[in-house]
């Protein structure tokens, strides 16, 4: 319980971090570690279908779809 | 002006929410449906896995409304790089294509991607049996093609091939839908014998939808990295 309750804080912090973040391959890469504490997380709640799909799509291949349009694009928030 | 405006508006929508929220019961199971799909998933649909049961049998065709807008998500991407291709001709690829991965990301994703793919339709091909199905199952393997892409600038997948794999998947999807029809009178009907529970060969048309929504997954979205990085051709 205290260590899901760590992961939620942690889990917090990353999100408000992703939001600060000038630099948008820090944001993506923090928002990637969000959704691998959401998958996590889902695991304990007992939804092994739901973090399955949470670690695949939304930490392996969202990051990587997000740094290739970075790449294409800017990198850094104006 | 804008600033008042936006608060009177943000105090409407806040006003709406709390009205309605306040109608509904806090924490009592006003749904009766669950307990309904636990007691009698197993026995109706044949599939240990009820998050399956629930997914291809009892709301089956909210499956195939899900595959159709992941379809649709990957052609509109497919069009809109289309057009931008045409117009820039990409510089930026084909100083790309002379880029070369590092040794040890070469070597580790040959020896991982095999392994990937083995896991990816371990997880579609056990949906009813085990956590996972067709979506997570197709998201690893597409994740092992990105591998692939990350590890060998060069190369890409044969996009006539996969093109075929999806459409013939999507098809087989509609097609066991349409069968439902003809022999149980209802689109996506479980018409195959349910088998014993708990076995690889049980619970009628689930695993077939589900190899089959694994493969236009995991195709699809190769398909999306494929189009991203601007690969083939």
């Amino acid at each position: 319980m205290i260590f899901q309750l760590l992961l939620i804080f942690i889990m917090i912090i990353l999100a408000i971090a992703a939001s600060m973040f000038k630099d948008l391959v820090n944001a993506v890469v923090v928002s990637a570690a969000v959704s691998l504490i959401a998958s996590i997380l889902f695991y304990f709640l007992q939804a092994p279908d739901v973090a399955m799909a949470e670690a695949a799509i939304g930490a392996g291949l969202t990051t990587a779809i997000f740094i290739i349009a970075i790449r294409k694009t800017e990198r850094y928030e104006k | 002006m804008r600033k008042i405006i936006s608060i009177i508006v943000l105090v409407i929508i806040a006003a709406g929410f709390v009205f309605t929220f306040s109608q509904i019961p806090f924490g009592k199971d006003k749904i009766n449906v669950a307990g309904y799909y636990i007691e009698r998933g197993i026995k109706q649909t044949g599939a240990v896995n009820i998050v399956t049961s629930v997914v291809l049998n009892y709301r089956g065709f909210d499956t195939l409304g899900e595959v159709t807008v992941l379809f649709i998500a990957a052609l509109g991407l497919g069009a809109v790089l289309f057009i931008e291709r045409k117009l820039k001709e990409g510089i930026k690829d084909k100083e790309d294509k002379k880029r070369k991965a590092s040794l040890i990301l070469r070597t580790g994703s040959r020896i991982l991607f095999p392994l990937i793919l083995l896991f990816g339709a371990y997880i579609f091909i056990h949906g009813h049996l085990t956590p996972g199905g067709g979506f997570q199952g197709g998201a690893i393997i597409a994740s092992g093609f990105l591998l692939m892409y990350l590890a060998f600038p060069r190369k890409s997948i044969n996009k006539r091939t996969s093109n075929i794999i999806e459409s013939v998947s999507g098809l087989v999807f509609v097609g066991i839908g349409l069968l439902g029809l003809v022999f149980s009178g209802y689109f996506l009907t479980n018409f195959l014998p349910k088998g014993v529970p708990n076995t690889l060969f049980s619970s009628g048309i689930i695993p077939i939808i589900y190899i089959a929504i694994g493969l236009k997954v995991g195709f699809e979205l190769t398909g999306i990295i494929d189009d991203l990085l601007g690969r083939s051709r």
